[in-house]
Parts: C-alpha cells; structure tokens; sequence
C-alpha cells in the first residue's frame, strides 16, 4: 500500500468543517494553558495529548465516505463508519508516537535550545509513528 | 487574557495545519498518524518555555505522557467499537472521552503524582 496525496479532498471540506477544527483545537490549547495556570503543570500537561479535534475529524471522516459511496448508488453508512475505524487506528499507533515526543521534551527541554528541542521531539514522534505503520501494515 | 488569546490562534492555526495534512494522505490507517499529532503540544510548549521557563515545560511534557498513553486506549476503544458496532462515529467518539480522562488522570494519580 503507497502513501498517497489525495488533493480533491480540499474541494470536499466546507469551510466550517476546517473552521469547527480550528476552533477546538484553539479551545484546548487555551484550556491546557489555563488547567496549568490553576492547578501546575503536572495536571495542565496531561491535556497536551488531549483528543481535541478527534471526534470532528472522525466524523468528517465518515461523511465524506459515505457520500463517496452514495454518489455511486451504494449506501455508504457501513463504509463511512470503516472508514473511521481505521483513521482511529492509525491514530492509536501515532500516539506511540506523541509518547515518544513528550519523553524527548522531559528528557531535553532544561538542557538544550526549545526550538531544537521541538523539531527533535517532532522527528522522534513521525519516526516512531511511521515505524509502528510500518511494521502494522506488513504484519 | 492575550495569552489566552495567542494560543488560541497558534493553538487552531498548528491543529488545523495537521488535520489538513491527514485529510490528504491516504490510506486511511496511515492518515490516522496525523490525528495523534502533538499539535497542541507544539501550539504550547515554546510559549510555555518563554514564559515559565523550562523546567515548567519539562513537568508538562512528563505528564504529557500519560496523555499519550490514554490517547492510545481511546483511540484503541473508539476504532473497536465502531468496527463491531452500528453506532454513530460522532456519539462514539464523544462518549468515549470519559476513557482517556479515566485513564490520563489514573496513570498521574499512581505513576506521576
């Protein structure tokens, strides 16, 4: 299975379905920020893998398969609903990933550049992830 | 309240540049790798450096990983039940956030507290 760009997916979204994503993902941000600032940065950094957007972008997932699946005469529920599965599967695995990326900020942040520090932790949570995909798809 | 306001916008700008890049991929199942991006992480972190220092940073990332650990079990849980079960993506993703707030604040209580 090769890794695809897929660019007639952009005509597909509305602009409130990238608009209702940017508003949860600007409302946990600004909550994780504020949980930190009231009750300190153990229990603040525990919404920094919060499942914000999961559940719109799940659903986006399912209506665009199932319109998919319509306009070529077929009910697309059961499609839809697959499709979705196997979005959150692949989400189960680049959350490996994401622990990946939290151990490299614990382990550097006090010692080395934050920019550094991100971009690393950023390479660390795509390899992992990747890798995890990897060995998933030809098990 | 301009802090607040700043990383709302970084916050929605960094998540929405993910979903967009998961929108695009496929397959599906390797697409999925962009819904557990550290998006809000990224969207928090360097701010956080900036304005409490890194140390403060380091503590968040620490409990970050019990986070991510929960975030394996939800999304684990929602891609089963919607596999076996008819039921709407939305309800199941919406009433399976109880799961990681169980398990996030569990792994805290008895590993990180």
């Amino acid at each position: 299975m090769q890794i695809k760009v897929d660019l007639s997916v952009i005509g597909q979204t509305r602009w409130y379905e990238y608009a209702i994503r940017f508003l949860f993902g600007g409302l946990i941000t600004a909550l994780a920020g504020i949980i930190a600032k009231k009750f300190g940065p153990g229990i603040g950094g525990l919404f920094l893998a919060f499942p914000a957007i999961f559940p719109a972008s799940a659903t986006l997932i399912e209506k665009h398969e199932k319109q998919k699946k319509e306009r070529e005469g077929l009910r697309g529920m059961q499609r839809g609903r697959e499709a979705a599965s196997v979005d959150a599967a692949g989400s189960a695995m680049g959350s490996v990933g994401l622990l990946a990326f939290a151990l490299t900020v614990w382990q550097f942040a006090v010692r080395y550049g934050t920019w550094m520090v991100l971009m690393g932790a950023t390479i660390a949570w795509l390899t992992v992830s990747m890798l995890i995909w990897q060995v998933r798809k030809r098990a | 309240m301009s802090q607040i306001l700043i990383r709302f916008l970084i916050g929605g700008a960094v998540v929405s540049v993910f979903a967009i890049l998961g929108d695009l991929l496929k397959p599906k199942s390797f697409a999925g790798l962009f819904g557990a991006a550290p998006s809000v992480a990224l969207a928090t972190l360097g701010l956080t450096v900036a304005t409490e220092g890194a140390p403060y940073a380091a503590t968040e990332a620490r409990s970050m990983m019990a986070g991510a650990i929960a975030f394996t079990a939800y999304a684990s849980c929602v891609s089963w039940i919607m596999m076996r079960y008819k039921l709407k993506v939305l309800w199941v993703t919406i009433c399976s956030i109880p799961l990681w707030l169980g398990v996030a604040f569990g792994l805290w209580y008895v590993w990180l507290k």
